[in-house]
């Protein structure tokens, strides 16, 4: 067995490598969207892949992701896999009612005749400092819309192994790229990228005894490091990285709030309505008898994505997520 | 150097000399309609087609009919009649080869049966059973589309699959006039015209959307005016002459076939009926409106023609109405045994594979139809 070294690698370098592979594994697989071809996508994650397959498999269309959703559904039902990326989060609405009423129900229309297996990129989230319509979560309105899969990944191997997963689905997948993790990096073997994970399974990402936090995307980091710096406190904090909010994986949360009895969930969406609030729901409905407290959530305000100047008062901090902790003291206080 | 003076040694220079990408006079609609019955066009016509145009025409006019009878005996949820328009839905559906790909609307039941769909399955969305009866695979004919013109890019993303993949397809992707002030409609053309796919754009001009009249929804100087705008050549057309349409549209799809390009044809016709049975048209147009379009009937037209021609003779006609009856006669019988329902297919297409939710929801509607069929008092 030869020893690879295994080389610190960026979650955008990554998806690009996840997007290559796809696209040499199978020439049905096309990507498309604004800015992809020439420039390489603003975030660069589709960089090389005109050059290397052509305008026609990476293709620059007109700037209109209404248009750009609804060809790529058409090229669907003619057996192609398209990739289409949705240049930030807060472009993607125009999309929305063909994502809506023809991507995610084109299946049960049909009596399952017509299946469409098309992958949604879309870079979601804050705090990189973007002005206003850059930073939104939306993953509440594509999780209520059944028909899709809905994955964010939280690590470089996630990032390729789940996007490689998204675009081998028979099924639409919303593709969640935490944008402020593009350039994180990880030990991770870009020459030998095997770990390809099945879509629907969280993952522990540290282990621990007193309380659970309940995570993805983004906020996978802030809840590390909230763990290491709860220690301190006396604290040992299990780690959930959810990695697919639809299908859910209520086994492995479950399993995690019945061994600690007390749970944390921790988004930057807005908490009303909110992705924490059906965690929460289906976390109470199953470990109830389990638990030594209520489930808690850290989110992001209710309120419009902030200027990027107070974003940071926005976004769950270790701070924030460390007072939940705290009041996870419950019978100490009743 | 002063500020004076440097501003003195400016020289400004002439912008950069425009050209236009496309010279637009090729791609503008005639002023009027274009019409083949009645005019000395209608001699080139091939009797062949017209005959066949005729046959379909009337056993069109006979489906609308008996489907609007099947949503008064509570058998259809809903029909939105085309009646008066049927030798645009004919004309659409024989146009096509059979490796072509059709993309309908709501109202164009009729072409989607034209085309070879069962007349059963065709109804299924309208009698509620499931969404979409017919495989659209089999008959190279996506679902019908409720939402308005967001069925068009997918026209264009599939013809253009279709030209990467080396296959001489055409889609033609029907729409109405409201249909056409939506943003799906712009950005399908655009993407058409841009990826020059070959596709045809086939708008049903019918007067009204629901209630609102042409006026209140454009103000272009017609639908296929708008064409230019995106670089493709529009077309207008008489949508009453089946002869006319069928030109037409054979012509635009010769040149997407050919490499040409989308084109945008408008079909000026008019809506007979109401919207649907629950509409009361009388609120929003005249009756002597409705008497004057009902004198331009498409199979009168045609029947003129034919009759004139001596290719139609009173047992010709008879046959070809005895053929609509026997085919009205089978729709009946079908429609009115009650469909076989499975509450079970609720859960079969929503995912490749049901998520853990949906088996567990599963599970709980097997349960509650096991307890609904035992008999009752039993423990």
């Amino acid at each position: 067995m030869t020893t690879v070294a295994v080389k610190p690698a960026t979650m955008a370098q990554a998806l690009t490598r996840a997007l290559r592979d796809a696209m040499a594994a199978d020439p049905s697989v096309h990507v498309m969207g604004e800015d992809v071809g020439t420039l390489g996508g603003v975030f660069r994650v589709t960089d090389g892949l005109a050059k290397e397959f052509g305008e026609d498999r990476c293709t620059d269309t007109p700037l209109a992701e209404a248009g750009i959703l609804g060809t790529a559904v058409g090229m669907a039902m003619y057996g192609l896999r398209p990739v289409v990326e949705m240049q930030f989060d807060a472009f993607a609405y125009p999309a929305f009612e063909q994502l809506v009423s023809h991507v995610a129900k084109m299946r049960n229309r049909t009596r399952g005749r017509m299946p469409l297996p098309l992958t949604v990129r879309i870079p979601y989230g804050g705090g990189i400092g973007g002005v206003e319509h850059h930073s939104d979560s939306s993953e509440a309105y594509y999780m209520a819309t059944p028909g899709l899969h809905v994955v964010t990944p939280a690590t470089v191997a996630d990032a390729y192994g789940l996007l490689r997963a998204a675009i081998a689905s028979d099924d639409p997948v919303v593709f969640l790229e935490p944008k402020r993790l593009y350039w994180s990096k990880d030990s991770w073997n870009p020459e030998e990228p095997t770990s390809v994970e099945p879509i629907g399974r969280a993952v522990v990402r540290r282990s621990g005894r007193s309380a659970t936090l309940i995570t993805y995307g983004p906020s996978v980091p802030v809840c590390m490091e909230a763990a290491e710096a709860a220690r301190a406190e006396g604290w040992d904090l299990e780690v959930v990285d959810l990695r697919s909010l639809v299908p859910f994986d209520d086994e492995t949360v479950c399993a995690s709030v019945r061994r600690t009895g007390r749970a944390v969930v921790v988004h930057e969406s807005g908490g009303f309505g909110g992705p924490g609030g059906e965690i929460a729901a289906r976390v109470t409905e199953r470990c109830f008898h389990h638990l030594e407290a209520p489930v808690l959530r850290v989110a992001g305000f209710d309120l419009p994505y902030p200027p990027p100047m107070l974003e940071r008062h926005h976004l769950p901090g270790v701070d924030r997520i460390l007072d939940a902790v705290g009041r996870l003291q419950w019978e100490a206080e009743s | 150097m002063t500020v004076m003076e440097q501003r003195g040694a400016y020289r400004p220079t002439p912008p950069p000399a425009w050209q236009p990408r496309t010279d637009p006079a090729p791609l503008l609609p005639d002023a009027e309609p274009y019409r083949v019955l009645g005019t000395e066009a209608a001699a080139g016509a091939d009797p062949e087609l017209l005959r066949r145009l005729y046959a379909e025409l009337v056993k069109g006019r006979r489906y609308n009919a008996q489907a609007t009878a099947l949503t008064k005996q509570g058998r259809l949820a809903v029909y939105p009649s085309s009646t008066g328009q049927e030798a645009c839905e004919v004309a659409a559906a024989l146009v096509l080869e059979e490796r072509d790909w059709l993309f309908p609307s709501y109202r164009d039941t009729l072409a989607v049966v034209a085309r070879g769909v069962d007349p059963v399955e065709a109804l299924t969305l309208l009698r509620g059973d499931w969404h979409t009866g017919y495989d659209p695979q089999q008959h190279r004919v996506a679902p019908l589309s409720t939402p308005l013109a967001t069925q068009l890019p997918h026209a264009v993303g599939l013809a253009h699959a279709a030209r990467l993949k080396g296959d001489d397809v055409v889609a033609l992707a029907m729409v109405g006039d409201g249909g056409t002030s939506e943003g799906d409609f712009h950005e399908a053309l655009n993407f058409a015209a841009v990826w020059q796919a070959p596709v045809v754009f086939f708008v049903q001009n019918n007067g009204f959307a629901i209630s609102v009249p042409l006026a209140k929804q454009t103000a272009a100087p017609s639908l296929a005016h708008k064409a230019v705008g995106y670089g493709m050549p529009g077309r207008l057309v008489d949508g009453n002459d089946a002869a006319a349409v069928h030109e037409v549209l054979a012509d635009a799809v010769r040149r997407a076939r050919a490499g040409g390009g989308p084109t945008l044809v408008e079909a000026i016709t008019y809506r007979v009926e109401a919207h649907t049975n629950a509409d009361d048209a009388t609120r929003y147009r005249g009756d002597a409106e409705v008497e004057t379009w009902k004198r331009h009937d498409p199979i009168a037209l045609l029947e003129q023609e034919l009759t004139a021609r001596g290719l139609l003779d009173e047992a010709a006609a008879d046959s070809v109405r005895q053929d609509a009856e026997t085919m009205a006669a089978a729709l009946r019988a079908h429609m009115n045994r009650d469909p076989e329902l499975d509450p079970m297919d609720l859960f079969a297409h929503v995912y490749a594979e049901p998520t853990p939710q949906l088996l567990e929801q599963r599970e709980q509607l097997r349960a509650e139809l096991a307890a609904e069929a035992e008999p009752e008092g039993a423990q």
